[in-house]
Parts: structure tokens; sequence; C-alpha cells
């Protein structure tokens, strides 16, 4: 029994203390972005990788998602002749969950690996010594610039993301369900309020800083060898991808419950 | 001068540094040899600041490396990494004029530019090289790139970390006589970390051995092979026989 409390004890203990070297990490990298030196280019080159080079993968899963929902919602509403809701259920459905959600996980599964792999590999084979020798500090030249794109490049996806989905219903909508186009437009616009676009991008700004924090925390926090960059990797998509969802829960229960 | 006095650094229950004394008077040319796990990477790692050590203290040109301007007391250091440790994604040039195109030391892009073909010329490399990426160099390249960067700003102080690892005998002996001739020529006080005793011949002043986290021997290089110290003579040798614990 005392064996089994230890074990539960150490546990916790080692999940607390490790939320909080991962909130310091926050912190230090939020106080560095606004911090002299910026690295212009280095924040140009990460807006450019998680903002330009993500669009292909956002834009065919919000497509996809957007396409299905409405025939999912058409099937389900024919039930009880609620069919005529499709327009107004794919919007909302999409801009204030489905878009950011789906958004955020392709960003954990896109950015977030490939900044864990970049930064471990760059410990790995001392590049982040290098730095440190060049007078340059590696939270202000590799953590400061990707946060600041995840901040400003995510949202902006996300809004892209809302709109391509809708467009995914939309086509699905008048092309097979039998919509007025204008009609399926109009209904759309009436339907969304301000505050559903604003909680759509307010969660894309808390994903983009979750999911690039955390590939440059499990980064710059490898173990050593191939297996080092393996691991981190794997952990910081793992640790985003469950971050974005309880951070989904929690902004969600702020904007909408009442 | 680096003056070293009582070092001891541990990790977890492993220490690795305990107690190093060691001073590398201005100008000259210290090597620190010792076999894998002695600790030769961690103290330069500790009077580069990247690892700090538990006790002791360090001190260059009699300022304590814990107190200085961090900026200030980089910027007079060079480093030379074991696997030259460059930019994957920065140009050859702009991986040697590092430094110079930002922070304290930052010139005009063109004359960073210009500075670092003449170091990269300085090294045996031509201006062809300075538009490429590191991974489409050889490791002997890669290392000439990495000598070219760890003297660009013409520091007081470079630090070698095993410069031969992993090139043939041949470019080894080159970077061997680049170091010593560059070495030379600006007149650094230096500190390489080598198990190669071609590189001690070529490059020492002076040589420490370091054995179980402590100086095991400290003297000029002439008197290396003559230094009547078991440990030292087993391992300038690499003989398996002697105090030193091998596993076979």
């Amino acid at each position: 029994m005392i064996r089994f409390v230890t074990a539960v004890g150490a546990g916790v203990i080692a999940a607390i203390s490790a939320l909080g070297r991962i909130v310091l990490f926050a912190c230090t990298a939020l106080i560095h972005i606004v911090k002299p030196p910026y690295y212009f280019r280095e924040w140009l080159n990460a807006a450019l990788n998680i903002g330009y080079l993500s669009l292909p993968v956002v834009g065919l899963t919000s497509i996809f998602t957007g396409a299905a929902l409405a025939l999912q919602i058409y099937a389900g509403g024919a039930r009880f002749n609620a069919e005529a809701v499709v327009p107004q259920i794919v919007a909302i459905g999409m801009v204030r969950e489905l878009g950011p959600v789906l958004v955020g996980l392709m960003i954990a599964a896109r950015v977030t690996s490939s900044i864990a792999a970049e930064l471990a590999t760059m410990k790995v084979t001392e590049q982040i010594d290098a730095l440190v020798t060049l007078s340059t500090n590696p939270l202000q030249y590799l953590v400061a610039p990707r946060v600041l794109a995840g901040l400003i490049m995510v949202p902006i996806l996300v809004g892209v993301g809302d709109i391509i989905g809708i467009l995914g219903g939309f086509l699905v909508g008048t092309g097979s369900l039998g919509f007025n186009a204008a009609a399926y437009l109009n209904n759309t616009a009436d339907f969304l309020t301000l505050s559903d676009i604003v909680s759509s991008l307010a969660k894309g700004m808390a994903f983009g800083f979750i999911a690039t924090l955390m590939g440059c925390y499990y980064g710059l926090n490898s173990g050593r060898g191939a297996q080092g960059v393996g691991q981190a990797t794997k952990a910081s998509v793992e640790a985003a991808a469950v971050m974005i969802l309880a951070a989904n829960f929690a902004l969600t229960a702020v904007f909408f419950s009442t | 001068m680096i003056s070293l006095t009582d070092i001891h650094k541990s990790f977890g229950s492993n220490a690795v540094l305990r107690g190093v004394n060691l001073q590398v008077p201005k100008g000259q040319s210290m090597v620190i040899i010792g076999g894998s796990g002695t600790g030769k990477s961690v103290l330069l790692k500790c009077v580069l600041g990247l690892i700090e050590p538990d006790q002791g203290t360090i001190e260059v040109d009699g300022a304590n490396v814990q107190t200085v301007s961090r900026d200030a007391f980089l910027a007079q250091f060079g480093m030379l990494f074991q696997g030259a440790a460059l930019f994957d994604s920065l140009p050859v040039w702009q991986n040697v004029a590092f430094r110079l195109l930002r922070g304290s030391l930052k010139r005009p892009k063109d004359e960073a530019r210009d500075i670092a073909i003449e170091k990269l010329r300085r090294v045996g490399m031509g201006p062809e090289v300075a538009d490429r990426f590191p991974a489409e160099l050889s490791g002997g390249m890669q290392k000439r790139v990495g000598l070219a960067r760890a003297i660009a700003t013409d520091p007081k102080i470079i630090f070698f970390d095993e410069p031969t690892t992993g090139l043939d005998p041949i470019m080894a002996g080159v970077i061997n006589d680049l170091i010593r001739e560059i070495v030379v020529e600006i007149g650094a006080t230096t500190m390489t970390i080598t198990h190669d005793m071609t590189s001690v011949d070529t490059i020492a002043d002076q040589v420490a051995m370091l054995h179980k986290g402590k100086v095991r021997w400290c003297g000029p290089k002439s008197d290396l092979r003559d230094s009547g110290d078991p440990y030292v003579t087993q391992f300038v040798s690499g003989s398996p026989d002697g105090p030193i614990e091998t596993l076979r």
C-alpha cells in the first residue's frame, strides 16, 4: 500500500514539476518575444513555414470536414424535418469548433513535430551550444520567432480554414442537397455572430502558442542521439494535441457557457 | 590567462570533475588529454558558461567568469566544436560571419561577407564555397568552416573540442597544421581537447592530462614523454597495460 501511495505521489510530483517547467518556459518565451534584439528574418522563415506552407493541409482538411458535416447534418436533420438548418450548423460548427480544433491538431502534427525535431537535432549536434558561444541567446533566436509566428499565423490559418470549411458545406449543399446558393450564403452570414468569429480566432491564437511552445520546449530539452530526437518529437506532438483539446474546452467554456 | 581553481561538477551521482586546478598562460596553447568520460568536454563547457560548475572559480585575465558581462566575455572567445556545429539553415559565409551579422560585433552585410570569405581563404577554402550549405560539404570541409567561424572575430581565446575526430589522417594533419598556424598568427590563448597524440605534437605548448576528474599531470609538451607518471606514459603509448583501467 505504501509503495502504491509512494508511486502515485512521485507521479503527481513529477507531473506538477513538469507543468511548472512548461509554465516557466512559456513565460520566458513571452518575455523574449517582447525583449530586443528581434530576429525578423527568423520570424519570417517561421511565419512562412507555419502559415503559408500549412495552407494546403489546412485547406484540404477543412473542405472535406465542411462537406462531410453538411451531409451529416442533412441526413440527421431529415429525421425531424430540419434539413434546412444545414448552412447554419455548418457555419457554427466550423467557426466555433471544428475549424480551430482541426487547424490546431494539423499544426500540432505538422509544425510542432518539425520544430521539436529541428531543435532537438540542433541540440544533439551542439548547434545550440554554438549559438551560446556566439553570444546569441537560443530563446531569443530560436524560440521567440517561432512562438510569435504561431501566435500570428495560426489565427489566420483558422480564419482561412473556417471559410474553406463553410465553402465545403456550401459546395455539397448547393451541388447535391438542393440548396439555393444565395439563400445558403445569406443563412450562413445571418446566423454567425461576431463572438463566434472572435472565439474562433482566439482559439487559433491559443493553439498556435501551444503548438509552437511545445515544439520548442521538447526540442530544447531533448535527450541524446537519434532516440532523443525521436522521443522529443513524439512527446511534443502528444503534449500539444492534448493541451490544444484541453484549451479548446476551457475557451469554449469561457466564451459560450451562460 | 585562464585560471581554474578547484572545479567540481557532478551529474546526479556521477562526479565528473573532482577538483580541477589548471592555469593556461596568456598566448599559450594548452592541450588537455585524457580517456573518454574523464570530463574534458565538461571542463571546456564550464569555462564557456554552458555548464555551471558546482564549486570552484574560473577566471579569465583575473575576472571571475560568473560575474563579468556575458556578452563581453563571450565576445573574446572562439570555439571549434567536435562536429563543427554549423547551422544547417545558413549558407557557409553566414555561418562564418554569424557573429558579425548580429549583436555587439555587427558589421554591414557586405563587410561581414568579405571577412567571412577572407577567413575561409585562411583555412584553405575558396570563395565558391561561401554560398553552399553545410550539408553539401564533407566532414573535413565542415571542420575548416568551423575553424573559420572560430577565428572570424580574431578572438583572444580559442577552444578546440576534438578537432580531428572523424577525419582521415591526412585531413587531420591539415587541420592540426592550420590550428597551429592560426594560433601563432593571432597570438591567441587556446585550450584543445583531444585523444589524438599527433594533434598534441602539432598544437601544444603545454599539456595537461585529466584522469578521474582531476588534473593528473601538467607540463610542457617536451616533458610529456618523460613525465615519469605511469598514467601519462600509458596514455601516450596507447598501451592497454598500466594503471588506467581498460575494458577488454
